[in-house]
């Protein structure tokens, strides 16, 4: 089995497997429940001046009968009482001294920080995260997004809490800004030890159509909150390669935070030069249990690819490139496998009304539709193959050709030639206009 | 039966098929693949959109499939419960060939129907169209008559349905097996048609209460809707006796009374026949909780008419198929007492009937061997006719008397009551088109 151990920015974890900070952290009993069910660390819930929250907090996205493919919440930071919190703290780190946890904060003063960092010291805690994240609620206060929208601020309280602090510190990113790469150039200079993202993005969920009521529905009433789950991971991955991929901050070390279901969005994450990933919408929906899977399944994956947790990490960052330096000359067709194929006929109709007409359809006798690439018209985008429902019955294959490489750049400085393309002419349309039927 | 549900007999025709939870729903409906151009629609005889249907129960727009359903198929809410969807819509999809179960398309349309049509909660789907000034009388009131009134009066045509019965709705009320569709259901869905204004006469038997000649001055046109006769005697000694009859009669006994009245505790009963009305009379049999039911065919399973599911739910209520066997003659005093069959074996495709006989205790037998025909009404008619006495149609079911259209059981010898509703629409169609000067 792969050793999972894990370092994150000096923070040390048996595995990259760390709770979010969020309600699966709420409590010292939910914490070490989570250790014992096998998570390598914890993000407290974020500590705070005291706050009342709403009873109705969370709203899901379903999406096609799946449940909670989307969450929001407009839940606050802990509710409950900070000696209550740092003693719990204690107890635990007491309990599961080889477990990495986390106090994540949000305060608005220099001293405040102070305070809070020395008792999360106190407490025994491995690190610290700054919460510069919640789109909602606190950040009406001047606090969590409010902060990490501002690099001037992120740098300004990281440095308030690397004044004092003698344990590793993240910075925990909103996504709710033009480019992440700015707050997190900010909090390294600010002289943070690592970073964590994406916090919450900013929603509103739903509206309910019999009582025109927003979701989260508080008595009628609702507001915006902070969006999370499968359905968000793909701009969390985003916004990870883009710090990983910045030459200013692509050493600093990144816990990895949005939409992580299973080991494979770990792995995506880690390969885009995550540290350690953390997880929330997923135990939300089932529980600490699903750790277990994690923990196989990322093992047995390096023991297939014969590779340690820190060779993967990172791989695939060099392959994120801006679009302009692809190469334009690197020529796929839809390939449709008819032994596999059950005649659905979606393929012919997503291209032809969603995509580039590169499909001819016939019915056939038993019902079925009869599908064929036209290959001079198909511009290799794989549309088609996205949505076969049937396994490896449309592939994408690519079709050699005697051109060499040839990127924008290169094509628009005349340093390189386009292979032939395919090409769409002018069609007519044919009758009368509509507005004379 | 009688282990499984030893409450009551009425549990023992509840629905074989229970209603969706709208969870349950929502999932199956989100299998869909929504094939373009799909192969279920295509095996509809009556060409409902299948995956539009679906997919609007999976956007939560239920009137909008109910309307999509009912608009192809005036009796979507029957045949979402009676169709064989096993050979047409289901068998047609193409997640079998993914070796997945194919969607379950049935249960998904009696869901979608099932609060408009049954429950009649919503608000009207149809209306009917202002007149247009011409009339269509229609011979029965079942399947065939009423796809193809439910099209006309959808165009402005006045449509009066003459039915001998005491109830409308012909086979579909008084013939389905009553745990896929009961006589209740059967009669709340011909109430819910009736926003389409197409009168039903009742206790109305054409060639006796009204005849056709009348019908062929007032009306601008006639559609022949009129099913099957009962199923005859097949010749063999003893069919006098009590306890011998045709299995409608039986099966519409059952639905029409209580069915505690009915119960077959401690009797045994033989069915004639292999075709899907005797597997309806061997499993209801079963449910009245008989002791010993016999499904008596004359020829090797292989042979027999009725569709391969229907044969293995007749065998798991607990149904005996007695094989290779051709009745010879009923025993009894008075009533029933013994079935004599002889052993039949089949050389070269011929069936032969050997002299060893042998003998089954029954106390009851029903004829399962096949309609009559109404060969003497339809002479009267002076329509021409096939060798098989059904009505000769075009393509557009239109008879050779140029006033007459026909479809259903009558024209096709027994089909679905979705071919039924089909054969009434093309009629329907072809009417309009003819009376609106087509041709």
């Amino acid at each position: 089995m792969a050793d999972l151990t894990t370092n994150t920015a000096g923070i040390v974890s048996p595995n990259p497997f760390w709770l979010a900070s969020a309600p699966p952290t709420n409590t010292g009993d939910q914490v070490a429940r989570a250790f014992d069910a096998g998570w390598g660390g914890a993000v407290w819930k974020t500590l705070g001046q005291p706050i009342v929250n709403v009873w109705s907090r969370y709203a899901s996205m379903d999406i096609n009968g799946v449940k909670m493919m989307g969450l929001n919440n407009i839940e606050l930071i802990t509710d409950r009482s900070l000696d209550v919190n740092f003693k719990e703290i204690y107890e635990v780190k007491k309990h599961y001294p080889n477990n990495a946890v986390i106090v994540s904060l949000m305060v608005g003063s220099r001293e405040e920080f102070h305070e809070l960092v020395k008792r999360s010291e106190d407490a025994g805690a491995d690190g610290l995260e700054l919460n510069f994240g919640c789109p909602h609620g606190m950040s009406e206060r001047g606090l969590g997004a409010a902060v990490g929208q501002v690099p001037e601020y992120v740098q300004q309280m990281t440095e308030w809490v690397k004044e004092v602090s003698n344990i590793p510190v993240l910075v925990k990113l909103t996504p709710n800004v033009t480019d992440i790469r700015y707050p997190a150039r900010a909090a390294q200079a600010g002289g943070a030890d690592g970073i964590a993202l994406i916090n919450t993005i900013n929603s509103l969920m739903s509206v309910n159509l019999d009582t025109f009521a927003p979701n989260p529905n508080v008595d009628g009433l609702s507001s915006h909150g902070g969006y999370c789950g499968p359905a968000v991971k793909p701009i969390a991955l985003n916004m990870l390669s883009q710090i990983t991929s910045d030459p200013q901050t692509a050493q600093i070390p990144i816990s990895g935070i949005g939409g992580v279901s299973n080991w494979q969005d770990a792995a995506e994450f880690i390969l885009l030069g995550a540290h350690s990933v953390q997880v929330c919408t997923a135990v939300m929906h089932y529980g600490f249990r699903i750790v277990e899977d994690m923990i196989d399944g990322l093992s047995n994956y390096l023991d297939e690819k014969a590779m340690t947790l820190d060779q993967l990490r990172g791989q695939s960052v060099e392959r994120i490139k801006n679009w302009q330096e692809l190469d334009l000359n690197y020529v796929i067709n839809a390939s449709i496998d008819q032994e596999k194929c059950i005649g659905c006929g979606i393929c012919y109709i997503a291209c032809e009304d969603g995509a580039h007409q590169a499909i001819f359809a016939n019915p056939m006798d038993n019902g079925r539709t009869h599908v064929e690439i036209n290959e001079a018209a198909c511009v290799g985008c794989n549309l088609c193959s996205l949505v076969c429902p049937v396994e490896d019955c449309i592939t994408m294959v690519e079709i050699p050709n005697e051109f060499d490489a040839c990127s924008w750049d290169d094509y628009t400085t005349r340093n390189g030639k386009l292979a032939p393309r395919a090409e769409h002419e002018w069609r007519p349309i044919v009758g009368p206009p509509k507005s004379d039927i | 039966m009688s282990e499984n549900n030893p409450s009551s007999i009425d549990d023992n025709f509840s629905d074989y098929k229970p209603l969706f939870t709208n969870a349950s729903a929502l999932v199956e409906a989100n299998r869909c693949l929504f094939c373009y151009d799909a192969p279920c629609t295509i095996a509809c005889p009556t060409d409902i959109d299948v995956p539009k249907f679906i997919k609007k129960i999976s956007s939560g727009n239920l009137r909008g499939s109910a309307k999509t359903i009912l608009d192809a198929n005036i009796l979507g809410a029957s045949c979402a419960r009676i169709c064989p969807t096993e050979e047409l819509c289901e068998g047609a999809c193409v997640l079998n060939d993914l070796h997945e179960t194919p969607i379950k398309i049935g249960s998904l349309q009696r869901y979608a129907t099932e609060s408009v049509v049954i429950e009649n909660t919503s608000k009207l789907l149809f209306q009917k169209a202002p007149s247009n000034g011409k009339k269509i009388a229609l011979v029965g009131s079942g399947p065939a008559s009423l796809g193809c009134a439910a099209d006309l009066a959808k165009m402005g045509y006045e449509c009066v349905c003459f039915d001998k019965n005491e109830k409308a709705g012909g086979l579909n009320t008084y013939a389905i097996a009553d745990y896929k569709l009961s006589y209740e259901t059967a009669l709340k869905e011909l109430e819910w048609i009736d926003q389409l204004g197409i009168e039903i006469k009742t206790n109305t038997t054409v060639g006796k209460d009204v005849s056709m000649e009348t019908l062929l001055t007032d009306y601008d046109a006639v559609f022949l809707g009129i099913g099957l006769g009962g199923v005859g005697p097949i010749g063999i000694p003893g069919e006098e006796l009590d306890g011998v009859m045709d299995c409608l009669d039986f099966i519409r006994d059952l639905k029409t009374h209580p069915k505690e009245d009915l119960s077959l505790k401690g009797k045994s009963v033989a069915v004639l026949g292999g075709g899907n009305t005797a597997i309806d009379a061997v499993t209801q049999a079963c449910r009245l909780e008989a002791d010993n039911v016999y499904l008596v065919y004359r020829r090797t399973r292989s042979k027999m008419g009725a569709y391969e599911h229907e044969q293995e739910l007749a065998l798991k209520d607990g149904g005996v198929f007695v094989l290779e066997k051709q009745p010879v003659e009923i025993k009894g005093e008075g009533k029933v007492s013994e079935l004599i069959c002889a052993k039949t074996k089949s050389e070269n495709g011929k069936l032969i009937i050997t002299d060893e006989l042998s003998s089954l205790k029954v106390d009851l037998v029903l004829r399962a061997t096949g309609q009559a025909k109404h060969t003497s009404f339809l002479e009267s008619v002076g329509i021409e006719l096939t060798k098989w006495n059904t009505p000769v149609v075009d393509g557009n079911q239109r008879t050779s008397h140029e006033k007459i259209w026909s479809g259903g059981d009558c024209v096709s010898g027994g089909q679905e009551v979705v071919n039924a509703v089909a054969e009434g629409k093309l009629a329907a169609k072809s009417i309009h088109s003819t009376l609106s000067g087509g041709q």
